[in-house]
């Protein structure tokens, strides 16, 4: 073998540190997917009810909704974290490091899906809905049941898109001292002196979020052909 | 109220911070600026490259996109900061943060390309074989610019997003907006220099999402 692969190997595929990082590794994948159990479902019901509002709301609501959108899509979500983990304990409100990851997950993602609920329901051509009135349906009805689910179908892509997005940056957690995926890396990596935890942790977000990726890259081919023709 | 006032918007601390705070806003700008060039320079070189029609290259440029489009763009930073100097490839922050968010950019601009360029019309190879253009010329002066304007919407929000994530250079002491409020932050003791940070960021970013709500809806296309 030559001598710099045996370096690299060493550096990045040691067994001796592979191991030892293993428990913290794992306890770190568990807390990356407790976030995302808790923000994703959150994030998207927020989106949703922003977006239904908008489509059922009066001038001043959707203006109001497109500001409060623009908002949380311009700030960086770190910046959201380090704003709600390190800036309001100044006013007496300290959240721990869990629920401040959520918060500001939350709120950044409800501007995104926000914004693509919103453009999904207002792409539903009127005539739905005046269809839905004069069969005698409550507004709320005609939404749950004529506007959403043919709207869901156009925003596919957008909305599995930014899912798998929402995910990836639960790993700016590790910046508030949360021992998620990416954190317990780190940790590993500083007690072994030796980078293979980081490549550890890189290759199990690999095997977590490649199906989805794919996924998403087909959902966005499909969509793009339609846009196409 | 007052307390308020005293604690985020507290001015003696503002004037003694503030422009050290600002000055960051020239390295989140660098870094944007490296990651865009980077990042779409070789996101079309990479769909380019491919009708070479070279085994390793193709293989190359698939793990490539792969890779990059599924980690974290924080986990990418950490590994190219903390991981690559043990392969004998140290990088200043600066570096580190445009490299890495480039190569996760280029990812999703490849594929993106690369969809938008299967996207198109088979008529379109048909029509310019049809008026004697050869592979290249069809490419290059037929599906290529079509393909960028189809490309465009998709791109601007991706690259946006991805813009955003030069705060995470705080994570590799890139002396950013972020990372000069926090220290600003710890030493005042007083949460202001967040405020200012918060504020600069808007305006920063502000804008670009305006603008591509525009562009989006300039291009809508009715089905």
């Amino acid at each position: 073998m030559p001598e710099w692969l045996d370096l690299l190997l060493e550096n990045f595929a040691d067994p001796d540190s592979a191991a030892r990082a293993w428990p913290l590794l794992r306890q770190g994948v568990g807390l990356t997917l407790k976030l995302t159990a808790v923000a994703l479902p959150l994030g998207l019901l927020l989106g949703l009810l922003i977006g239904m509002a908008y489509a059922l709301g009066g001038r001043v609501t959707r203006a109001l909704l497109i500001i409060y959108i623009d908002l949380f899509r311009a700030f960086p979500v770190l910046v959201l974290l380090i704003l709600v983990y390190v800036g309001l304990p100044f006013l007496g409100l300290t959240l721990p490091a869990f629920a401040a990851a959520v918060l500001a997950l939350v709120l950044n993602n409800s501007g995104y899906f926000g914004e693509i609920f919103r453009a999904g329901l207002l792409s539903i051509p009127h005539g739905q809905r005046e269809a839905a009135a004069a069969l005698g349906l409550s507004p709320f009805r005609t939404m749950r049941l004529i506007i959403l689910p043919q709207a869901l179908r156009g925003i596919a892509a957008p909305l599995a898109s930014n899912a798998l997005e929402l995910v990836k940056s639960t790993s700016i957690a590790s910046l508030a001292a949360l021992p998620e995926l990416l954190r317990s890396a780190r940790v590993a990596q500083e007690q072994t002196y030796n980078p293979t935890p980081l490549m550890l942790a890189a290759l199990m977000y690999f095997v977590l979020l490649w199906p989805f990726a794919r996924l998403v890259a087909r959902l966005e081919r499909r969509m793009l052909a339609r846009g196409s023709r | 109220m007052e307390r308020f006032a005293d604690y985020y918007l507290n001015a003696e601390i503002l004037l003694r911070y503030g422009p050290e705070i600002v000055a960051g806003l020239w390295v989140t700008i660098g870094v944007a600026v490296a990651t865009v060039a980077i990042g779409l320079g070789l996101g079309l070189a990479m769909p380019v490259a491919l009708i070479a029609r070279v085994p390793v290259l193709r293989w190359v440029i698939a793990c490539w996109i792969e890779v990059f489009r599924t980690l974290p763009q924080l986990a990418v930073i950490i590994f190219v900061y903390f991981g690559l100097p043990y392969a004998g490839i140290t990088m200043s922050p600066f570096w580190a943060t445009a490299g890495a968010l480039g190569a996760v950019l280029s990812a999703f601009a490849a594929e993106i390309f690369r969809s938008a360029i299967q996207a198109l019309p088979p008529g379109q190879w048909d029509a310019a074989a049809a008026l004697g253009l050869r592979f290249r010329a069809t490419f290059f002066l037929v599906i290529l610019p079509q393909a960028i304007r189809l490309a465009v919407p998709l791109l601007t929000n991706r690259t946006i997003a991805i813009i955003k994530g030069t705060a995470l250079g705080t994570a590799v002491s890139l002396p950013e907006i972020l990372g000069r409020a926090q220290s600003a932050m710890a030493i005042a003791a007083n949460p202001s220099p967040l405020t200012l940070a918060a504020v600069l960021y808007l305006i920063l970013f502000l804008p670009l999402v305006v603008a591509s709500r525009w562009l989006e809806a300039s291009r809508v296309v009715p089905r």
